[in-house]
């Protein structure tokens, strides 16, 4: 008898307790503007996107992003989300879009859907210095190589370079490729030619590794250029987006703030 | 290159161009999510240990299958889990009740994934330490006429503290530690900031180091107040050992 | 950390289910309802690509279990004179295990390993002789820093546990060690360390359960273990539950499969007294 009232007792403690602690985790959270959160790898990955020493994320991407809201009216937030799990955070409705140097692909294209491009960029290979690798299958055959997971570097380095016997290893980050190259545990590192220019330029990068040239371009898998990822049924999101990357497009703020990082269009041909 | 690599203090320093002031911002959210996910835990710790030693059979069951999750599983993968998957859910599970979905914020997310895995590790120590008051003293508080509520709050729970303590303890080092796994998700605690400032900078070394020292004082001061707790809760006790 | 800690971290030989158990009403209820969740997973979720996965997650598991074993029992090797040092050592010896112990016990598994990884190991392709050495080709590789932070971190944890079970054998036994005229080190081979490794024995279980619950962290620095697997799925199919669901389950049966094992050997093992 006792026993009994102590556990009606409990139940009504555990039903208490379990709604303290839903109302615990929901309470704060439930005050939401219409904001707009713009998911980036969190990741250093310049010249696009990289923290600096103040945690402020800076970069030609986030400038895009903010040019891009400010036409398109959005009250974008940077979110930093990991690399490899961007997609599930889109399609989970962590963010609203990606503004993370994402090529448009058929793959993803699959899960996600993309606005028009906003900058295309070749794809090149980098190796330490007085290593004779040429950016080729042959060139590769019994080297490593490093890229970093679900690029689309690591899809061509997959289909073209994998089958000639080069071993390709996988990265969750650009920048931990980039050091492994620089430590010798890679002979090689695919990514997009910008943000290997970039590497190549920092004191790490001047000393170890230089560049080794474009590959054979193959669209199937590169693509053709970056766009911003969206949910797919978002038509309105990408409507507002596509117009406002075409206004800055034409009324030269693309152009202004590229040109602080850039001395080429990397809107592409 | 080796030289400057590692022996550039001045990339720690507080302001702007040192990476220092940022660190212990991390640092912060790390705590934060750390305090936030114990004290979580420790709530689902309290119903679950009930619920396992006095709830019904069924209930009995469920917080096994819980806690043998939990214990079976690595911590990463279900902090990737309950990331995507338990924020998704208790959306939907709001939306079924018509309350309409929340925005979950980063720190909440990082405080939930910890709290429920606490939750599983508290619910095993403190059914340990309840099992271990003497059952006289709960029938001797019944025989008073004290309503099961009362019996918790004035004799179980005060009398298992001691046998508690170093459990929680634990696991409150655990929490603060178990913070780091977070990186892997993408929050901004103190082992992702590290890492964006090692790779930013190149000092991988400088940083990492840097990191490890905030964790490790956090763990000595830690077990400076909890050999306090311990002293305090043992009052009374015959010495042990 | 202690014995019961260790017990709520980690799935462990005593929480093995009874036969009997299972034939309550409300257990045969819930089994079926569990049975009813796991066929509502099979035939409303994706699972296509498994098979095309299968070899991979079957060598991943291999590496997996490869990691928990050669760092459990290498960690193993270096707790026991960890453990000895701080019961017994010359302050030289006692001061650095101490430290030792609370560094790595204080500081998240996933910064060592970094840290290894890629602060330490960055450092070493700067020093021609390394780089020319006969170790470089494995220094290249991944697996070994792994290999390296696993081991000292179950050293750390193990030394603590192996501490206590050293300083907790009674000092009567040892006594009378001594008096039939053992010397120290056949004190300590036949007496000391036998009965403290028994007296570690229950929480070994925990601490190599815990190991294997550790062993996925390997993944961030390449090494392609069973997570590694499953994130590579996740990456490709760009689905998140499934696989998920899927490793949680690998995990469980690992676990599990290893309690039972341990369950085995501790009833091949007398505990009259201990």
């Amino acid at each position: 008898m006792l026993n009994k009232q102590k556990g009606n007792g409990m139940k009504k403690t555990l039903k208490l307790l379990a709604l303290a602690t839903a109302l615990a985790i929901t309470g704060a959270a439930t005050a939401a503007a219409e904001q707009v959160k713009v998911g980036i790898a969190a990741e250093p990955y310049p010249p696009f996107t990289s923290p600096d020493a103040s945690g402020n994320w800076q970069g030609w991407e986030i400038e895009f992003m903010k040019a891009m809201c400010a036409e398109a009216k959005l009250d974008c937030v940077v979110t930093p989300v990991a690399w490899d799990g961007i997609i599930p955070a889109l399609t989970s409705k962590k963010i609203d879009m990606i503004i993370g140097s994402l090529s448009i692909t058929a793959e993803r294209q699959k899960t996600i859907d993309f606005s028009d491009k906003y900058y295309n960029t070749p794809t090149g290979i980098i190796g330490a210095k007085g290593d004779d690798i040429t950016p080729t299958p042959e060139g590769l055959a019994g080297k490593t190589i490093g890229v970093q997971v679900s690029t689309v570097h690591q899809a061509y380095a997959m289909k073209h370079f994998a089958p000639a016997g080069v071993e390709v290893k996988e990265y969750q980050t650009q920048d931990e490729a980039n050091q492994d190259l620089a430590a010798g545990r890679v002979d090689a590192v695919q990514a997009d030619a910008i943000a290997l220019d970039a590497f190549l330029e920092s004191d790490q990068g001047k000393q170890c590794c230089d560049y080794k040239g474009e590959v054979a371009e193959d669209v199937d898998v590169i693509g053709p250029g970056v766009g911003v990822g969206l949910r797919k049924g978002e038509t309105e999101l990408k409507e507002k987006i596509n117009a406002a990357i075409k206004a800055i497009r034409e009324n030269g703020t693309y152009e202004a703030f590229s040109k602080k990082y850039f001395d080429f269009d990397i809107y592409g041909g | 290159m080796v030289g400057d690599s590692f022996i550039n203090w001045s990339l720690l320093s507080l302001s702007a161009p040192g990476w220092g002031g940022l660190l212990l911002q991390g640092f912060l959210s790390s705590i934060e999510i750390a305090v936030g996910g114990y004290a979580l835990g420790l709530l689902l710790g309290i119903g679950g240990a009930s619920g396992k030693l006095y709830g019904g059979p069924l209930v009995r069951d469920l917080l096994e299958c819980y806690t043998t999750v939990v214990r079976a599983v690595p911590e990463l993968v279900l902090i990737l889990l309950l990331y995507y998957a338990g924020t998704d859910l208790l959306n939907q599970v709001l939306g079924a009740f018509g309350i309409g979905t929340v925005d979950i914020s980063g720190l909440m997310a990082g405080i939930f994934v910890i709290g429920v895995v606490q939750g599983a590790y508290s619910t095993e120590v403190l059914r340990g330490a309840i099992k271990a008051v003497p059952a006289g003293q709960i029938e001797a508080a019944r025989a008073y006429g004290m309503s099961p509520f009362m019996v918790l709050r004035r004799i179980t729970l005060p009398a298992m503290l001691p046998y508690a303590i170093p459990g929680l303890a634990n696991l409150w080092l655990i929490a603060t530690k178990d913070t780091a796994l977070l990186a892997v998700v993408g929050f901004s605690e103190l082992t992702l900031v590290t890492r964006q400032a090692a790779g930013a900078t190149k000092a991988y070394l400088l940083f990492f180091c840097a990191a490890g020292a905030l964790y490790l004082a956090l763990t000595l001061v830690s077990n400076v107040f909890i050999g306090m707790l311990e002293r305090h809760a043992r009052r009374g006790f015959a010495e042990q050992r | 950390m202690t014995d019961e800690t260790t017990h709520a971290l980690a799935y462990t030989p005593e929480d093995l289910p009874k036969k009997e158990s299972f034939l309550k009403p409300h257990r045969i209820l819930l089994i079926l309802l569990f049975a009813a969740l796991v066929v509502a997973i099979a035939v409303f979720m994706r699972w296509d690509w498994l098979p095309r996965y299968l070899p991979r997650l079957g060598s991943g598991i291999l590496v997996s279990l490869a990691m928990l074993f050669s760092t459990a029992f290498l960690g193993f090797l270096l707790a026991v004179p960890l453990g000895l040092f701080q019961v017994t050592g010359p302050s030289f010896l006692k001061v650095p295990a101490r430290i030792f112990c609370t560094v790595i016990r204080g500081t998240p598994l996933l910064l060592q390993l970094w840290l290894l990884y890629y602060g330490l190991g960055s450092l070493f392709p700067q020093f021609p002789a390394i780089r020319q050495s006969f170790l470089w080709p494995y220094l290249r590789e991944a697996w070994p820093y792994g290999v390296a932070a696993l081991t000292v971190s179950f050293a750390a944890y193990e030394g603590e546990v192996m501490r206590g079970a050293f300083a907790g054998v009674p000092a009567g036994e040892l006594e009378a060690a001594r008096a039939y005229g053992m010397g120290r080190w056949t004190m300590f081979r036949r007496i000391w360390l036998p009965r403290a490794i028994h007296r570690a024995l229950p929480t070994l279980n925990g601490e190599t359960v815990l190991q294997l619950k550790s062993t996925p962290l390997v993944a961030t620095i390449t090494v392609v273990d069973v997570y590694a697997v499953i994130s590579k799925v996740r990456q490709e199919t760009y689905l998140t539950y499934e696989p998920l669901l899927l490793l949680a389950a690998i995990y469980m049966c690992l676990t599990g499969t290893l309690v039972v094992a341990f369950r085995y050997f501790e009833n091949r093992i007398p505990t009259r007294g201990a």
